[in-house]
């Protein structure tokens, strides 16, 4: 389900399917490149953005496909805006073993929020742990601002 | 009933003692499919006996942790039974999803794949 938000946010609400996640993360790729995003910006966007919708279908709803994920994002040409809210009853993302730790590095998961907070320019976990907020913040804003809307 | 063809999703080949690994028309290794690619990988091991693995990633354009994870246990399996996996061809976006988590100390990464034959 789509809806176009007055501030510009499109919002998606998907089931807890991967497939569908797939689908709406090559989406949001193709419209970051129509808003002249740069390979390199693009990667790290559709790395978080997998990282962040897969943990939330896995981890949160389960792979209950009752269940929905809401992703509600906003491409400006000095900016990438997403919120990511999920079923699941939350997590304390401060709990999660640091992944660079000598004793976590051969560890098989928990690198996902680490990988988010490296790409996107700030990540928030909000309590009770079900909503994320992210944000890229471009170095330098590009001129194609009316492609963008 | 006959089972239905699995698709393929690697593509194997052998240089000697050596495994070479190819990822095929998956050019993404995401949640959705790293699944399926893992348990073909451990086959490998496991089932074939391939003790020497090299994974090249020339047509890797993107991966997430799921793949990682999947790497890490390819590696657990391949030194417990005394082998080794060697990867290359990783390009830079992907170079640095390893070195970022420093992963690419644990794992033996070559620029090649001529390069990466001779660490065997």
């Amino acid at each position: 389900m789509r809806t176009s938000l007055p501030d510009g946010s499109v919002e998606f609400v998907i089931a807890s399917d991967l497939n569908e996640a797939r689908n709406l993360q090559e989406m949001i790729e193709r419209q970051l490149r129509q808003c002249h995003y740069e390979d390199k910006e693009v990667f790290g966007i559709r790395l978080a953005l997998e990282e962040a919708i897969v943990n939330a279908i896995k981890h949160g709803n389960g792979l209950d496909h009752r269940k929905k994920v809401q992703v509600r994002y906003r491409i400006l040409p000095d900016r990438f805006d997403v919120s990511v809210t999920d079923e699941g009853p939350g997590y304390n993302p401060n709990a999660i073993p640091d992944p660079l730790a000598d004793e976590n590095l051969e560890s098989p998961s928990g690198r996902g929020i680490f990988l988010m907070r490296h790409y996107m320019t700030e990540v928030t976990v909000h309590p009770p742990g079900n909503r994320l907020t992210m944000c890229k913040v471009r170095k330098k804003a590009h001129l194609h601002a009316e492609v963008c809307r | 009933m006959s089972t239905p063809p699995r698709r393929r999703r690697l593509e194997v080949e052998d240089s000697g003692e050596i495994t070479i690994v190819n990822f095929i028309d998956r050019k993404i290794l995401d949640e959705q499919n790293i699944q399926k690619i893992g348990e073909d990988l451990f086959s490998l091991v496991e089932e074939l006996g391939r003790k020497k693995v090299l994974l090249n990633f020339s047509n890797v354009e993107y991966l997430s942790s799921a793949a990682l994870g999947k790497f890490i246990t390819l590696n657990k399996k391949v030194q417990a039974v005394g082998g080794k996996l060697v990867m290359c061809n990783i390009n830079d976006d992907i170079f640095e999803v390893f070195e970022i988590t420093k992963l690419n100390k644990l794992f033996n990464i070559q620029k090649d794949e001529q390069t990466a034959l001779q660490t065997f």
